[in-house]
C-alpha cells in the first residue's frame, strides 16, 4: 500500500473527535439508507445526540445494556442495516466483547463501533471510564478493522470509509477539542500510513491525537538539531507492515507513542512487524502497564509519560 | 386449527427421524450435546416444516423468516431438521464436528446456508433477534422471527436486557420460544452437596418473569406439535408486542435412558447406546403406522 506523504503543522484550529462523530453520522444517514445509530444512553456525550434530534427516525435508544446493543447491531447487520454503536469505548469494548466476538466478528457482520472516550483523557472520570487497552483487545480479534484517528478531519474521512467497508470496524475516538491539522479535502484509505515530518535520525511512530504531540516533540527534537521522521499510523489492524519496516530502515531507530498501553497497543504491533521484517532498536511511550485516574489532562500526560517531552526523550537515549 | 391427521402423522415420523438422526450423528462424532437437541426435536420439526416462510433452495432470500437457536449447543438438532426439509444432503451430518464441515459443535451462519444467526455463547440469541425484528419494521418487511431460548441460556442477564428493550419496542414480529426442559448441564446438584430444596429447575416461574418484562405469555406442551403450531399463530395475530411461547419439554424426550437425566446433556454414544436408541424410535415410527 502506499505511504501518504502530508507534512502538517499545528496551527489554531482546534474541534472535538465527538463533534465530529455526531456531524459525520448525518452526513452518512443522508448518503446511506442502511445506516442507522444505536446508543447505549451516552448519545449527548458522544455526540450521537445530533442523530436523534435531527434524524430522529434513524435513532434507536437501546438503553444502558451494552450486551443487548451489540447483539442488536448484529440482527440488523445481517439483515442489510449498518448500525453505528454510540457509547464509550470502555463499554463497547470491555461490556460486550463475548458479543462482539460470537455475533460481530466470527460471521464478519458490518456493524460500526464508535468508542468515544478512548485514552486518559476522558473530563475528570478516572480509571472506570478511561479505556487504555482497546487496541489490544480489539486488535486481537480476527475480521475487525482498528483505527484511531489523529483529528476531527480523519474522524469524519476514516467513518465515511469504515461505512463503505464489508466488515467490522472499530473506531477509537478521543473527548475534548484538539488541533485540526489535516486538510478538509483528506480522503482516509484504511491501513494506509502517513509520513507527516519528513526527517533522518529518528522514526517516530504514533497514532490517534497522540501524533499532534509527536509534531510537537519533533519541534523540540528539531531544536536541538535532531531530525525525526514523524509516521502518522492511523489503522493499526490492517497494519501496513512493509511501510512500517521502510521508515524504520530510513533512521535505524524507533520510537512508538500512544494514549494506550504500551503492550499490544501500536507499539506492540509495530515491535511485531520489525521483529520479522526489520529489527530495530526501538523505545514505546504509553501506558506503562497500570490503570489511570481522574485529573486534569495536562496532569494525566504527564504523570502517565506521554508529553511530547516523553516522546523527545525516548528519542534522544536512542541516539 | 389443527393439522389433518396425516399430516401430523408424517411430522411425527420426521420428529422420529430427527432423533435418530441426532443420535447417530453424535455417535460417529464421539461428541456433542443430546438432551436439549432431543428436547427441541418436535418444535424444530414443526417449525422448519410447517411455520417457517422458507425456502430451502434459495436460504438468503432476504423475505424469509428468521430462526435463530439461542442455545446453540443443540445445533445437531438443528441440522438434523435442515437436512431433513433438504437444506443439504442428510449424508453431510456425518461431518459434524470434523475438520472443515460447515456442522460445526455450534451454529456459524458464516459456513452453513440456513444458519440466520451464529450461536453458542449462551443468552445471546434474543438480541439479535430484536435486531432482525426491528429491522423488519424499518425496512417495511413482512417477515417474522423466532428465537428458541433454553432455560440454562435464560440465566444469562443478556436474556432479560433483550427481553426489556423488546417489549419497550413493543414489537410483534418477534417470537420467543423458550425450551423448558427443566435441566442444565451440572446446576445446583444434589450431587455437588446442594439439597433437595436448593435443586431447582434452571427457571421458575418463567410466565410471571416474562409477563413482568412485557412480554404475552402462551404455555404449551412443547412436545404437541398442534399446539405448537397452534400458538406461533397465537404470536404472530398477538400485535401490541412480542411473545413467548413456554413450552414445557422433557430433556432427553424420545429414548428412555436419556429422559430427564442431566448426564445425557452432553456425551458420547456408545455403540450399545446407539442400538438401543435405533430400537427404540424404530419401535415409535412402528406405532406411527
Amino acid at each position: 500500500m502506499t505511504t501518504l506523504h502530508l507534512p502538517l503543522t499545528i496551527g489554531d484550529a482546534l474541534n472535538a473527535q465527538r463533534d465530529a462523530f455526531g456531524d459525520t453520522l448525518i452526513e452518512l444517514i443522508d448518503r446511506d439508507e442502511r445506516v442507522y445509530v444505536l446508543d447505549g444512553d451516552l448519545a449527548n456525550s458522544t455526540k450521537a445526540d445530533k442523530t436523534s434530534r435531527e434524524r430522529p427516525e434513524r435513532f434507536l435508544q437501546m438503553g444502558i445494556a451494552e450486551q443487548n446493543m451489540m447483539g442488536v447491531a448484529a440482527g440488523m447487520a445481517s439483515c442489510g442495516l449498518v448500525p453505528w454503536l454510540s457509547s464509550f469505548a470502555c463499554f463497547l469494548v470491555n461490556r460486550d466483547l463475548d458479543q462482539l466476538r460470537v455475533v460481530v466478528a466470527q460471521p464478519n457482520l458490518p456493524v460500526k463501533i464508535a468508542g468515544a472516550y478512548s485514552g486518559l483523557l476522558t473530563g475528570k472520570t478516572g480509571k472506570t471510564h478511561q479505556e487504555v487497552s482497546d487496541i489490544s483487545v480489539m486488535r486481537a480479534m480476527p475480521n475487525m478493522t482498528v483505527i484511531s484517528p489523529i483529528d476531527a478531519v480523519e474522524v469524519r474521512a476514516a467513518m465515511i470509509a469504515a461505512n463503505d467497508s464489508e466488515g467490522p470496524v472499530y473506531i477509537r475516538m478521543t473527548r475534548d477539542p484538539e488541533p485540526v491539522v489535516l486538510p478538509a479535502d483528506y480522503a482516509f484509505e484504511i491501513g494506509r500510513t502517513i509520513v507527516v515530518r519528513e526527517g533522518t535520525d529518528v522514526t517516530i511512530f504514533s497514532t490517534g491525537a497522540q501524533t499532534v504531540r509527536c509534531l510537537e516533540a519533533a519541534d523540540l527534537l528539531a531544536a536541538d538539531g535532531v531530525s525525526a521522521h514523524v509516521v502518522h499510523v492511523p489503522t493499526i489492524k490492517p497494519l501496513d507492515a512493509e511501510a512500517i519496516a521502510e521508515a524504520a530502515a530510513r533512521t535505524g531507530r524507533v520510537v512508538t507513542a500512544e494514549d494506550h498501553t504500551i503492550i499490544g497497543g501500536l507499539g506492540g504491533a509495530v515491535a511485531e512487524a520489525l521483529g520479522e521484517l526489520q529489527p530495530t532498536p526501538m523505545r514505546r511511550i504509553g501506558i506503562r502497564d497500570t490503570f489511570g485516574e481522574s485529573a486534569a489532562n495536562d496532569d494525566l500526560l504527564k504523570k502517565y509519560g506521554i508529553t511530547p517531552g516523553h516522546v523527545a526523550d525516548a528519542a534522544r537515549e536512542l541516539l | 386449527m389443527s393439522l389433518a391427521p396425516d399430516r401430523l402423522t408424517e411430522l411425527k415420523r420426521q420428529a422420529i427421524h430427527l432423533r435418530r438422526l441426532v443420535v447417530e450423528s453424535v455417535h460417529h462424532a464421539g461428541a456433542g450435546h443430546l438432551g436439549g437437541p432431543m428436547s427441541a426435536a418436535d418444535m424444530l420439526i414443526a417449525l422448519y416444516f410447517e411455520v417457517l416462510n422458507i425456502d430451502p433452495n434459495d436460504p438468503h432470500k432476504a423475505d424469509r423468516d428468521r430462526f435463530i437457536l439461542s442455545k446453540g449447543h443443540s445445533s445437531i438438532g438443528l441440522y438434523s431438521a435442515l437436512a431433513l426439509r433438504g437444506y443439504f444432503p442428510i449424508e453431510e451430518l456425518k461431518t459434524f464436528d470434523a475438520i472443515d464441515s460447515r456442522l460445526q459443535g455450534h451454529p456459524a451462519m458464516d459456513l452453513l446456508p440456513g444458519i440466520d444467526m451464529s450461536s453458542g455463547s449462551l443468552g445471546q440469541g434474543l438480541s439479535p433477534g430484536l435486531g432482525m425484528a426491528l429491522a423488519a419494521r424499518l425496512k417495511g418487511e413482512s417477515f417474522h422471527t423466532y428465537v428458541m431460548l433454553g432455560d440454562g441460556d435464560s440465566q444469562e442477564g443478556q436474556i432479560w436486557e433483550a427481553a426489556l428493550v423488546a417489549s419497550r419496542y413493543q414489537v410483534n414480529n418477534l417470537t420467543a420460544i423458550l425450551d423448558l426442559n427443566g435441566l442444565q448441564q451440572y446446576g445446583w446438584s444434589t450431587e455437588a452437596g446442594y439439597g433437595e430444596l436448593a435443586r431447582k429447575p434452571p427457571q421458575e416461574n418463567p410466565e410471571a418473569r416474562w409477563q413482568s418484562f412485557g412480554w404475552n405469555t402462551i404455555s404449551i406442551d412443547g412436545h404437541d406439535m398442534d399446539q405448537f403450531i397452534d400458538a406461533c399463530q397465537q404470536a404472530r395475530d398477538h400485535l401490541d408486542g412480542p411473545t413467548v411461547l413456554i413450552a414445557r419439554t422433557v430433556k432427553g424426550k424420545g429414548i428412555s435412558y436419556m429422559e430427564n437425566d442431566f448426564n445425557w446433556h452432553s456425551k458420547p454414544v456408545t455403540d450399545e447406546d446407539l442400538k438401543q436408541a435405533q430400537d427404540e424410535l424404530a419401535a415409535q415410527e412402528a406405532a406411527l403406522a
